[in-house]
């Protein structure tokens, strides 16, 4: 009998003990915010498009951790959905095409010239990347310009383009060379009698 | 001698073939009908053009300010006009356009005064870095930085080791060696002013032992000075400066450092006759030495060029067979890349100008499997697992790539050369580099966007706060000037006391209630 107390009363001291120290580790590590949110919005490409419906990426983060599917962002395309598949241990879905496709990363131009000064894109932009002040001519900080086409709708003259980024000696890299060969011979017959 | 035993075991022995363009002496190359002076010559920031179309230059003139801290000048090789500032093709593997300065030489050749630097010994050596930096030198070995950023970045180390680097290990180039050969004193010159700034206590110039001539120049040009000439043996890629600085002092340039981390400083040799030149005679860089070789030129040799001289016409200097042409390629044959064309000019860094013949450079077989032979590891002059890497390149496995430290590959050609299934295994590293570094950018890009946004809302909603903050002040305002009016007698403090507004707040509380109560019924 006496040792079935002993062995009771050990393991409720513990159970305190153990308790104690988690409930201490509660408070003291407590982790503000939802890390995993922070997560998702360090993958997402920060256009701030709003293409996947969310005014923002973080928005759009906050929504995925709340369960949203993770293939609504066109202009992180394939590459953001798999690590985003990758780092929520969900499956690597095809782009939406309902949220719009992958297009080459753009930015905007102002033609200056047929500006107003109606600083209705200023107020669109979600980067302040616009400069500008009522009734003189804006122009776009292409640095900071996200390519996120907010600005294009709201403007009454139709003054801004959207164009290409162009690629130059700075940004140009190696492209991967010809596609691995096959295994045996005649997957390679190909580069053979060519 | 120790040094053999410290002979690294990397490297290969590729056929040398630098006797077709050192049989004769540098020449000067004919003046060219067109200068095309890329404002990228270098690594780091394009420069910025400050002469006009139309503007008439003289030589030593500067047509473009480097525009920021790694960059650097242009100078007009010569006098002329400015013909146009336009995009031109420049010898780049992409074989994009950049931004040029035409110039149409008028061949009277008026050139600004030399502005030396004399008695330079006596000088600070931050004046005479500024001079180096003002005379437009970048590194004249390959890969172009710009000199004086380098040798400012090792002010405060404490250099044991000032290196010149003549070891020149790649075929077919022979610039370096007919520079040593014919302008020792220039090469020795240069490496004393370099000593002036970086202070070391062994300056050595060194020089693989396939160049007799060079190295006997050398010898006698640093009689009675501070430096020495070193001879290593032959074998690729020991030009390559890590690697020379492994042969000679035995020290290894730790992973993401610098040399002078470990007290070491090293340019190339020719990079010293153009400081020797900039400080002594005073002249900016405005030319250097071209090796142009190769079977489809029926002339061969070294040539004093023209900065932006089309490489058309120096290969109508050497008389190419254009029928025998094969492939032109900027550099040598284990780290050039073809040119698209030879309407590209030379720049800062061409030391090499290769016309091969059909059959001279064998196109490399098909590509076949990998078969783990290791000789591509065996080969490797940074110690680097090239199979694991381009497994990796190949899955677009990129953190692992890095993780096997992708980039301290020196994009040598040593495992692509010993690789008996012709795989093309520094493209695939290059490629793996530049995806790296693209992600890299748009990572920074993203992140300031995401700051920026972040700053936008914050923004936005203090902005709306204070503008409701405003509106609630206004209200209190217009609420005191009723009052005040129901009241004349009342101070506005003291409002709320006055018996009219204590009966009206008890009427609308009895309002209130009633209409809290109704409600309550209501639902």
């Amino acid at each position: 009998m006496s040792m079935i107390l002993t062995a009771v009363l050990a393991l409720m001291g513990l159970a305190v003990v153990f308790g104690a120290i988690l409930g201490y580790a509660a408070e003291r590590f407590r982790v503000e915010g939802d890390p995993i949110v922070e997560q998702i919005d360090a993958l997402l490409p920060q256009t701030q498009c709003g293409q996947c419906g969310h005014p923002g990426c973080r928005p759009y983060a906050e929504a995925i951790a709340d369960g949203e599917p993770h293939n609504h962002c066109p202009p992180g395309g394939e590459a953001t959905i798999v690590a985003l598949a990758e780092l929520l241990g969900r499956e690597v879905l095809e782009l939406d095409e309902e949220h719009g496709e992958v297009k080459p990363r753009t930015v905007a131009i102002i033609r200056e010239d047929e500006c107003i000064g109606c600083t209705k894109c200023i107020q669109a932009c979600p980067v302040d990347a616009i400069l500008g002040a009522a009734k003189m001519m804006h122009t776009v900080i292409e640095s900071e310009c996200t390519g996120c086409d907010l600005c294009v709708e709201p403007c009454p003259v139709d003054c801004i383009d959207m164009v290409e980024i162009p690629q130059t000696t700075q940004n140009w890299h190696f492209p991967l060379p010809g596609s691995a060969p096959g295994l045996i011979a005649t997957d390679r017959q190909g580069a053979i009698t060519s | 001698m120790n040094l053999l035993a410290r002979m690294p075991r990397w490297g290969v022995h590729p056929a040398e073939n630098k006797a077709q363009s050192t049989a004769r002496p540098i020449r000067q190359a004919p003046m060219p009908a067109q200068l095309i002076l890329p404002m990228q010559q270098h690594i780091g920031a394009p420069a910025e053009a400050v002469v006009a179309t139309g503007d008439r230059v003289l030589g030593g003139q500067v047509i473009a300010e480097a525009s920021g801290f790694v960059s650097a000048r242009v100078h007009a090789p010569t006098s002329g006009t400015v013909t146009s500032i336009v995009e031109h093709a420049v010898p780049h593997p992409s074989g994009l356009s950049e931004p040029c300065i035409l110039i149409t030489p008028d061949g009277l050749d008026e050139k600004l005064a030399p502005q030396p630097l004399p008695a330079y010994q006596q000088l600070e050596p931050a004046i005479v870095l500024e001079h180096i930096r003002n005379s437009g030198i970048t590194g004249l070995g390959g890969a172009g930085f710009p000199t004086a950023v380098k040798l400012g970045s090792v002010r405060d180390a404490k250099i044991e080791y000032l290196l010149l680097n003549g070891v020149e290990c790649e075929p077919y180039i022979t610039a370096d060696d007919r520079l040593m050969t014919e302008r020792a004193s220039q090469v020795v010159g240069g490496a004393l002013v370099l000593a002036h700034l970086v202070r070391p206590q062994h300056t050595v110039l060194v020089v693989e032992d396939n160049k007799p001539d060079a190295i006997a120049a050398l010898r006698l040009a640093c009689q009675g000075t501070a430096a020495e000439v070193r001879v290593i043996p032959t074998r690729y890629p020991s030009g390559g400066e890590k690697q020379t600085i492994q042969i000679v002092t035995g020290r290894e340039v730790p992973h993401g450092g610098i040399p002078a981390d470990i007290g070491v400083v090293c340019t190339n040799v020719g990079t010293a006759a153009a400081v020797h030149r900039a400080v002594v005679d005073g002249e900016p860089l405005v030319s250097r030495i071209v090796t142009l070789t190769g079977n489809a030129l029926a002339e061969p040799g070294n040539f004093e060029v023209l900065l932006g001289t089309p490489i058309r016409e120096l290969l109508a200097t050497c008389a190419m067979d254009a029928t025998n042409l094969d492939r032109l390629i900027m550099g040598g044959p284990m780290m050039g890349f073809a040119l698209p064309s030879p309407e590209l000019p030379v720049i800062k860094t061409t030391n090499c100008i290769l016309a091969s013949a059909p059959g001279e450079l064998p196109a490399a077989g098909p590509e076949q499997p990998c078969i783990r032979c290791g000789l591509c590891a065996e080969a490797c002059p940074a110690a680097l697992l090239p199979q694991q890497l381009l497994w990796y390149a190949r899955a677009n496995e990129f953190e692992r790539a890095e993780k096997h430290h992708l980039f301290d590959c020196i994009e040598c050609g040593a495992c692509a050369y010993v690789c008996p299934s012709n795989i093309p295994l520094v493209q695939y590293y290059r490629y793996a580099k530049g995806e790296i570094r693209h992600a890299e950018q748009e990572r920074i890009k993203a992140e300031r966007s995401r700051e920026r946004f972040e700053f936008r809302t914050e923004r936005l909603a203090r902005e709306e706060a204070e503008k409701e903050a405003r509106r609630l002040e206004r209200r209190e305002a217009a609420k005191r000037k009723a009052a005040g009016k129901a009241d004349p007698d009342a101070a506005p403090a003291t409002a709320g006391t006055s018996p009219e507004v204590q009966a009206a707040v008890e009427r609308v509380r009895q309002r209130k209630a009633a209409q809290a109560d109704d409600g309550s019924q209501e639902s």
